[in-house]
């Protein structure tokens, strides 16, 4: 034993605290060990820590909190981003010669192809086959269709049924072991017939090429996100989302990368890079950085997010426009929705971009065989590749094409803002584990617990359960509400679960009174330590999957997590709450990514926006599996019900 | 407390039956958290189809649990969900009788100490009362069946759950004192994982304190206990093993279950420390590592015994359980269960604990990245084995913080009841003390 010199006049292990004052040396470690191991074993130091964290701990997370949202902001500031390089050895020069000739065939066949269209009344199957198949290619069909959980309003459709047609320009210099792929789809009315001349155009020119080394597939898909949906799950043989299509009859090695084309007029200013995908997965980097080599190389306008890079990061509006187009980014990634047809591709593990034609009122126009050069000069590249695209950064956020911030620069603004929950959650344990000075003797301890473990366990199950009805209800119930209310199914959707979702802000509070009688003041700690621990993990989780959706919801559930006591004032702290709120937070959103996208709306139209974005979400997940509508109303909602639940406390 | 137990029973297995019915069943069963190449059900049913089809079972490197095991379900395959929440509930009311019987003695023990005023005045809120043990064995039977790892481990019919079973039954019959029913007990845990071999010593030590054999290795009644019990345990191996193989009618279930355990040629990713390790290594050092890491796993039972050889031997199995289940080769949750299961027996100690909080949040959030990290790098693609295995090391750093508090806060706990509670320096000022 080493009775060191300190005085202490703490009573030896109060149950679990941390601040222990004695402790017995041991023939575990040798002499000197305790030196280094210093806050773990020192208890004077870690006592001295542990006090200053709990007495800081209000300035400590407001502080924090400040920083999160500071870092995150700064990260658009152009000297702390990093310039995009392409780390592909494969692809890394631009040093291929881009011979494309017949833009204007391609228009030539795109009018074609939109009178079929036309006269067909949707995809002119037939029609394309020929043309596909007098261009040399394998050509296939796959028929699809699909039911919708209910009508979706924005597109007009309920009951799907489509076909996908897509031809196969077989390698003729490897053993057809890995495919590219090109996509266009077939869009009702006038959009994107261009885009599909300029697919057979290059798919003629492609077929007189010697040098090519995988399979490329010519995709015209119906019916945007749903064809591919098909299309993919046919193609890797997998069923998630309960679709009806015939399996495909041919297919070419794994896909390594795919490009989908959006192009609607016969000369653009600019193209776009649409990086999106779902669940906010985003393709490799180098994707990104090889349209922005070829760009540059052929002398395109390039944009993201649809904007402009500018030189003048050093000025105010330099820098609002590089914060713009990366929260353009944040918010689109949050959404957890595919932004363009190549969405789908990601989660099959395959690279993929959309690249999207944009015409403006610039004087300068680019003309169809440009892009069809540069989507040469692109594939060609591709086609180089000697393995999957993994070289670069798969965590990113874009203030502008040529710049990137990657994962370890934009994490340590979602790690201070969940510091605070941690500090929170000690701050808690502190307290609990000090309890007054009458439960000293482990009796008084158990005959108090007991009903502390049933007050936390009634809440947490009937939030729970609120946040499995929000799941499940609204899509169950559309009929009865259809019959019963003079709304149409979609509006019965969103409804149900608003209705849900208020609902649930009556049910649960007090709820804890049924079975363990009056709440305690240790019991509502314990559940708030409790929820706050679940949402740290939840955030975290979250965080890095998407990190934009974790970021977002932190900034709003952190400050919630943060200050809620049953002893704040009632009535202001249930309005911050309620403002709070997941649903809130997403009403903002729509309000704010409007803003962004310099369309603003008045009031009512933000509100018809929002509902629509509501029953988007629901239908995303049910057709395509994103995980944002279960995430928040499986796990989010019910945590943020908890800190409701102790705001009413009593 | 019998109602409750049942009540409790009803409950684990209501749970289990639905979660068999739902769609997670399959998902449950692929996760490598859950099932390693030794346990995995679909390991089990490919075996049983190479028996049936009258080749052996080992052929073809897929199955690797015992001759036993594949015999026991060539009969029970049908029933094999309920034979796994059985095995369970054995495990559950196995482990809530032994922890019954040991507080007993450990209260009795108290009563003997405090008679005889052995412990200094100021422990007496040292001192453990009836009340606060009422409850513990109940805890334990509830912090095995409801912890999330075994029922993940369960509804994935992992044939860890009966292992631990062979465990739980082992330290019942230990605790009751039947030596020969311990040796089997225990012969038939050691031919099922080797690992709980280990569990020797703890056994002996026990057995040996209850039946007043002096734990002195220059008696003769020690080596003549010792020389009795090792006679049982390794009769009763040789009898097991002879068994299976006639049973199977050739030896090759020694390679392909132990040499597999040993020579670990499976780097699937778990949630131990060996894959990762091996898998990065040059060919030419992986005998050695080997060696080291197999050693790591048995040597810590010499420290341990030197240094609880006086203290109850349960928690020296307990020690023995969290070290087999960290360090071993093809580690899974259920194996961490187990361990668990013993934390509501040393709820005494809670005050001592220092780090508690820490790896409490540590280990619940390693078990939510877990499947996080997975999903970004097998499907997703974005990440890659490096932060898998960053998580699988935290979580293994945390269960051996967790260990090793508690392993503290034992000692400390002792040597409080033989130097008193409040420690006072030689002027007689309050003292600390510090780990040195």
């Amino acid at each position: 034993m080493v009775i060191s010199q300190t005085q202490k006049r703490t009573k030896p292990g109060d149950s679990g605290s941390f601040d222990n004052a004695a402790t017995p040396a041991m023939n575990v470690s040798g002499p000197g060990v305790g030196n280094k191991m210093g806050l773990l074993s020192d208890p004077n130091r870690r006592r001295a820590l542990i006090s200053l964290l709990t007495r800081l701990n209000a300035p400590i997370c407001a502080l924090c909190y400040f920083a999160g949202v500071c870092w995150f902001m700064g990260l658009a500031f152009e000297p702390f981003t990093l310039r995009t390089y392409m780390s592909e050895n494969a692809m890394g020069s631009t040093m291929v010669e881009e011979r494309f000739p017949s833009g204007e065939r391609a228009l030539a066949t795109g009018k074609e192809f939109a009178a079929h269209k036309k006269k067909v009344g949707g995809m002119p199957v037939d029609w394309l086959v020929k043309t596909m198949q007098a261009r040399g290619l394998e050509v296939f069909t796959q028929s699809f269709s699909r039911t919708l959980p209910f009508p979706d309003e924005n597109k007009e459709r309920y009951i799907v049924k489509g076909t996908n047609v897509y031809g196969i320009l077989r390698a003729p210099r490897a053993p057809r072991t890995e495919a590219l792929v090109l996509s266009a789809p077939c869009s009702p009315g006038e959009n994107n017939n261009q885009a599909v001349g300029l697919l057979l155009g290059l798919a003629h020119y492609f077929r007189s090429q010697v040098f090519w080394a995988k399979d490329i597939i010519f995709l015209v898909n119906e019916h945007d996100l749903i064809g591919m949906q098909a299309w993919l799950e046919g193609y890797h043989h997998t069923n998630t989302t309960g679709m009806d299509w015939s399996p495909l009859q041919g297919r070419g090695g794994s896909i390594q990368a795919a490009l989908s084309l959006e192009l609607s007029s016969d000369v653009i200013t600019s193209l776009d890079i649409i990086l999106e995908g779902l669940n906010g997965q985003l393709p490799n980097l180098d994707l990104a950085n090889l349209f922005y080599a070829f760009c540059q190389k052929i002398g395109v306008l390039c944009t993201i997010q649809g904007r402009l890079q500018r030189n003048d990061w050093d000025s105010v509006s330099g820098y609002s426009h590089a914060v713009q187009t990366m929260m353009l980014m944040v918010m689109k990634q949050a959404s957890g929705r595919p932004w363009g047809d190549h969405g789908l591709f990601l989660r099959y593990h395959i690279e993929a971009a959309t690249i999207k034609g944009i015409n403006s009122f610039r004087q300068y126009k680019t003309d169809v065989t440009t892009v069809g050069r540069l989507l040469e000069g692109m594939f060609r590249k591709l086609n180089n590749l000697l393995e999957r695209l993994h070289q670069s950064y798969f965590f990113y956020l874009m203030p502008s094409l040529s710049h990137f911030v990657s994962i370890g620069y934009y994490m340590p603004a979602f790690g201070l803002l969940a510091v605070i929950l941690l500090l929170r959650a000690l701050g808690l344990w502190v307290q609990l584990a000090s309890p007054p000075v009458r439960a000293a003797d482990g009796v008084g301890d158990i005959v108090q617990s007991s009903p502390g473990v049933l007050s936390v366990l009634t809440p947490l199950v009937i939030s729970h359960l609120t946040g499995a009805a929000l799941y499940i209800l609204p899509t169950r119930f559309q009929e009865i509400a259809v019959e019963h209310f003079p709304v149409s199914e979609t509006e019965a959707v969103v409804l149900t679960a608003i209705a849900i979702y208020t609902a649930g802000l009556a049910l649960p509070h007090n709820t804890h009174r049924l079975l363990s009688g009056e709440g305690t003041e240790q019991g509502w700690r314990v559940l708030k330590l409790v929820a706050v621990l679940y949402l740290a993990v939840l955030l975290g989780c979250t965080a890095l999957i998407n990190f934009s959706l974790g970021f977002i919801l932190a900034l709003t559930l952190v400050p919630v997590a943060a200050f809620v006591t049953p002893h704040v004032p009632k009535t202001l702290s249930a309005i911050v709450l309620v403002i709070l709120s997941p649903a809130f937070t997403l009403l903002f959103s729509v309000f704010f990514f409007q803003e962004l996208e310099e369309m603003p709306v008045s009031f009512q139209d933000g509100w018809l926006l929002y509902l629509s974005v509501i029953s988007q979400g629901i239908l995303d997940h049910y057709l395509y599996g994103s995980l944002v509508y279960p995430l928040i109303a499986l796990m989010i909602f019910p945590c943020w019900l908890l800190f409701w639940n102790i705001l009413f406390w009593k | 407390m019998a109602a409750s137990l049942s009540l409790l029973v009803i409950v684990a297995v209501t749970i289990r039956a639905a979660l068999f019915r739902s769609g997670l069943a399959e998902l449950i069963a692929e996760r490598v958290e859950v099932v390693s190449p030794i346990t995995a059900w679909k390991r089990v049913i490919e075996g049983l189809a190479l028996l049936d089809l009258g080749v052996s079972p080992y052929s073809g490197d897929v199955f690797h649990e015992t001759p036993l095991i594949i015999y026991l379900f060539h009969f029970l395959v049908d029933y094999a969900e309920i034979t796994f929440m059985l095995a369970d509930v054995i495990t559950a009311v196995a482990l809530y009788m032994a922890v019954k019987d040991f507080n007993k003695q450990v209260f009795r023990k108290q009563k003997f100490s405090v008679e005889a005023e052995r412990y200094p005045a100021d422990c007496l809120e040292l001192i453990r009362s009836p009340t606060e043990m009422f409850y513990i064995p109940l805890k334990v039977a509830m912090f095995y069946l409801l912890n999330p790892f075994t029922i993940l481990s369960c509804v994935a019919k992992s044939t860890c759950g009966l292992n631990n079973a062979v465990i739980s039954l082992f330290v019942l019959t230990t605790i009751k004192g039947n030596v020969l029913l311990s040796a089997i007990f225990l012969c038939l845990a050691t031919y099922q994982s080797i690992y709980p071999l280990t569990l020797c010593a703890p056994a002996m030590l026990y057995l040996m304190q209850h039946q007043y054999v002096p734990v002195n290795p220059r008696r003769v009644a020690f080596w003549w206990f010792v020389v009795q019990y090792l006679f049982m345990y390794l009769g009763s191996l040789f009898v097991i093993v002879c068994l299976s193989f006639f049973l199977l009618g050739s030896w090759d279930f020694l390679p392909s279950v132990y040499g597999f355990i040993l020579s670990v040629p499976d780097l699937t990713p778990n949630i131990g420390l060996f894959w990762y390790f091996f898998a990065e290594m040059f060919e030419h050092f992986r005998l050695f590592f080997l060696c080291v890491f197999q050693i790591n796993v048995f040597f810590y039972t010499v420290p341990l015994c030197i240094k609880l050889k006086s203290g109850p031997a349960v928690f020296l199995m307990f020690m023995q359980l969290a070290v087999i289940s960290i360090f071993k080769s093809y580690p899974t949750v259920g194996d961490t269960a187990l361990y668990l299961a013993f934390l509501p027996v040393w709820s005494h100690l809670h005050r001592f604990l220092r780090n508690i909080f820490l790896v409490s949040c540590v280990l619940l959030a390693c078990s939510a990245l877990f499947p996080v990290l997975w999903h970004l790098w097998i499907y997703a693609g974005s990440a890659n084995s490096n932060f898998y295995y960053a998580i699988t090391l935290l979580f293994n750093v945390a269960q051996i913080l967790l260990v090793s508090d508690y392993f503290y806060a034992f000692l400390r706990r002792e040597h409080h009841l033989t130097a008193g509670l409040y420690l006072k320096k030689k002027d007689g000022s309050e003292a600390t003390l510090v780990l040195k």
